[in-house]
């Protein structure tokens, strides 16, 4: 299973990175989103620094189910779907290896957007390891959701429209606990708060990522 | 080459009824094709030819009927025969992104063969120099086949499954692929190739049955001997009918001549 | 081969099992008019609320339906539809039978709640953890339900819609709890009591109690009803299936005086019995 998860993975982030879809369309997107809640939100820098944390999360949100789109778009040219069946790749190293490849890219949309949310907003981050983990966490769940939903949509035609509306409402403990803890991390926040959120992610994580590696190969049968 | 022993087949399907939605796609198929039997599935299009392949790759589950690959079930045992079973489909499998190598690559390692005889096998198929460091948009599609067909080459399993293999490939890669099926019927390899163009294939099998209407309708001996491909082969078979093979280069005067050895076609 | 033959849903067929759904009919709309009846006119009104304490019969009951009843039944059924050994189409149409229902229900519990809300506590809608994950849940019923309309295969579909339930039964759960979470650790949330329950005694328990009856009566004969519909759909599919195979066998076969398509036909299968 390790095998094939680092096999997948690495096929995928080579694909990423010669394509460099991520980082030439969802990486301005983010930023654009960003822009966009300024606008939202007007010209009161307190205001925004204040929704920065749940601002940040949002664009991470829009910023997954697009990189999720791209990992499933990318197996449904060519018949490579039916490829990777064929080959017998043991499907939960397929499920995790296209996850490790949808996480890394969001670790580094994460990043940017970070500098950008400090940068435009004017939030002031106190804690920098929280900020890191719950994003570490976050992205881990995002992630391991984004791929089984997009397995789950696979193939149809009308997955653009309906994996947005089927993965965001699943995500939304993420997006709580995400906000929940950058509001401890940040300037004037308790830290302690943000701590028994990490639990929150953990169990989602975990509960996520198990489920995937049961259930993606039986997944797999109905694309 | 062993003579094919009827107790171990390497396909056997017994009224294999397959649907796609309401469409049906086989309508109750028999068929056994033996240990290192060579067999052409011949028929119109829309037979069942593609499909029929398709459940014996495990692809497609039967809606009744039973189906043995190897002795096992296609769908769920697909780990274990993943080594065993090649699929040539229509489709290529190639990443648009990734270069011929690296996709060679990964569809090597993906069905966990060793990737020693990569190198060998694409320049078997003629991609050589620049061409393997192409990105697979760039491919026509005659080098997308040849690029499956490497594929196929380096992991040499078992049991090969052709579908359609002569289209799209110019004269020279048809060469090549008829000489590849040559040798590897004459190593004990099962083949099933599907195809329309019977003329084309049926030197190189042993037997053909044809597929009409979801079902195989009728069998026959093909002329062709089990001894590699060779002059003796196409003449016992009758001319082949250049307007087929479609090219000018093609078959009666450059057959090649092989003594079970590779031959190279310029 | 007539399709007739080849359908074997008791649900559809045995006399008793229309009687019972028959009696359950009629027992929904006595019960609910009992109810009605009795709430509006034969209970007092509450000290506090006055006559608005009368959505404690429709409210709390549609949202046991809806979050419990329904949802439960959906995620039990999806569950058990993959289970190999209990694997039949027979749950996957139940599942999907309760969402479709369970979404009525879902939506009458959020209007009534509404409804309650903006006299009793000044607003529409609040952000705590019952009434979002209501919320939340009516969002994933929508996506469940927008999957199945995509076409695919009975099975194919079955297997789809039953994952789908899966992650949303996993889901719910942390949703809930997050939001529990959110709304306590929180300080200085408006300080809303959504139990709002009055000191219910007397013969408004037993209206209560009723309502919680009827509405269930009413669900259970959707949810049969519901079925039904499934079912009739997913049976003249498979006729039809039968005339295309006879069709594709004939394709290539000569013309025969003995007809020999017919025969493959007869032992041509029906896919997964319907039941």
């Amino acid at each position: 299973m390790w095998r094939d998860t680092l096999l997948v993975a690495g096929k995928d982030l080579r694909i990423e990175a010669r394509s460099r879809v991520a980082l030439s369309q969802v990486a301005p997107f983010g930023i654009v989103a960003l822009v966009l809640f300024a606008f939202a939100l007007g010209p009161d820098r307190a205001l925004m620094a204040t929704g920065a944390p749940g601002l940040f999360w949002v664009a991470v949100l829009f910023c997954t189910v697009q990189a999720v789109q791209r990992s499933v778009s990318v197996e449904s040219a060519d018949g490579a779907r039916d490829g990777l069946r064929l080959s017998g790749l043991d499907p939960a190293g397929l499920f995790l290896g296209k996850t490790v490849a949808v996480a890394a890219q969001l670790v580094v949309l994460e990043a940017l957007l970070a500098v950008g949310v400090v940068l435009l907003y004017g939030a002031r981050i106190d804690v920098p390891w929280l900020i890191v983990v719950s994003c570490a966490l976050g992205t881990v769940g995002l992630a391991a959701t984004g791929t089984l939903y997009g397995a789950l949509s696979a193939g149809l035609r009308v997955r653009e429209t309906l994996l947005p509306f089927l993965l965001l409402p699943i995500v939304a403990p993420v997006l709580l606990a995400g906000t929940r803890i950058w509001q401890a991390a940040m300037a004037g926040g308790t830290p302690a708060d943000g701590t028994q959120w990490l639990r929150l992610l953990v169990i989602f994580d975990a509960v996520y990522v198990a489920l995937g590696i049961v259930v993606y190969g039986p997944i797999q049968e109905t694309a | 080459m062993a003579p094919a022993t009827p107790s171990s087949s390497a396909i056997s399907l017994h009224d294999a009824v397959a649907l796609s939605g309401r469409f049906p796609l086989l309508t109750g198929v028999d068929l056994e094709v033996a240990d290192g039997e060579s067999v052409l599935v011949e028929g119109p299009n829309g037979a069942g030819k593609t499909s029929l392949l398709r459940v014996c790759a495990g692809l497609v589950s039967l809606a009744s009927g039973r189906v043995a690959v190897l002795g096992l079930d296609p769908v769920r045992r697909r780990a274990q025969l993943r080594r065993r079973v090649g699929l040539l489909s229509h489709a290529s499998h190639l990443y648009d992104d990734l270069t011929v190598r690296e996709n060679v690559r990964f569809a090597v390692r993906a069905a966990g063969a060793g990737t020693h005889r990569i190198d060998p096998a694409c320049e078997r198929m003629g991609l050589t120099g620049r061409l393997l460091k192409t990105p697979a948009s760039k491919l026509s599609a005659g080098q997308r086949r040849r690029v499956a067909l490497s594929v196929l080459v380096a992991r040499w399993p078992e049991l090969w499954m052709l579908d359609e293999p002569h289209a799209g490939l110019d004269a020279s890669a048809r060469t090549i692929l008829d000489e590849l099926i040559g040798e590897a019927t004459a190593g004990g390899v099962t083949v099933l190739i599907a195809s329309h163009e019977s003329a084309l294939v049926e030197p190189l099998v042993t037997r053909a049955v044809t597929v009409t209407g979801g079902r195989v309708t009728a069998e026959r001996r093909t002329g062709a001997s089990r001894a590699p491909l060779g002059r003796q082969a196409a003449t016992a078979s009758g001319p082949t009918p250049t307007e087929a093979s479609g090219g000018p280069g093609g078959a009666p005067g450059a057959a090649p001549r092989v003594d079970g050895e590779v031959a190279h076609v310029a | 081969m007539n399709p007739n033959q080849r359908v074997r849903s008791p649900l559809l067929q045995s006399a008793r099992a229309r009687w019972t759904v028959r009696i359950i009919g009629i027992a929904a709309v006595l019960s609910t008019a009992f109810t009605v009846w009795l709430g509006l006119w034969v209970t007092p009104p509450d000290q506090v609320q006055g006559d608005l304490v009368r959505l404690v019969y429709i409210h709390p009951g549609v949202a046991w339906v809806a979050l419990y009843l329904a949802f439960g039944l959906a995620a039990a059924a999806s569950l058990l539809y993959l289970w190999p050994r209990t694997r039949s189409l027979f749950w996957d149409r139940l599942a999907a039978a309760a969402v479709e229902v369970g979404v009525v229900f879902n939506v009458c519990t959020l209007i009534s709640g509404s409804i309650w809300g903006k006299p009793a506590w000044g607003v529409w809608w609040a952000w705590d953890a019952r009434l979002t994950s209501t919320a939340v849940l009516l969002v994933l019923f929508l996506g469940y339900m927008a999957l199945r309309r995509v076409p695919a295969e009975p099975e194919v579909r079955a297997r789809r819609s039953a994952f789908l339930a899966l992650f949303a039964a996993v889901d719910i759960p942390i949703v809930h709890f997050s939001v529990l979470w959110w709304k306590t650790l929180h300080q200085g949330a408006t300080v809303l009591n959504p139990d709002l329950s009055p000191t219910i005694h007397g013969s408004m328990a037993w209206t209560l109690l009723l309502s919680f009856v009827a509405l269930t009566l009413v669900f259970v004969w959707m949810l049969v009803v519901r079925y039904r519909i499934g079912v009739l759909e997913d049976w003249l599919g498979s006729g039809e299936l039968d005339a295309a195979l006879r069709e594709r066998q004939a394709e290539g076969v000569a013309p025969d005086p003995a007809g020999d398509g017919s025969e493959a036909a007869a032992g041509a299968p029906v896919p997964e019995g319907v039941r």
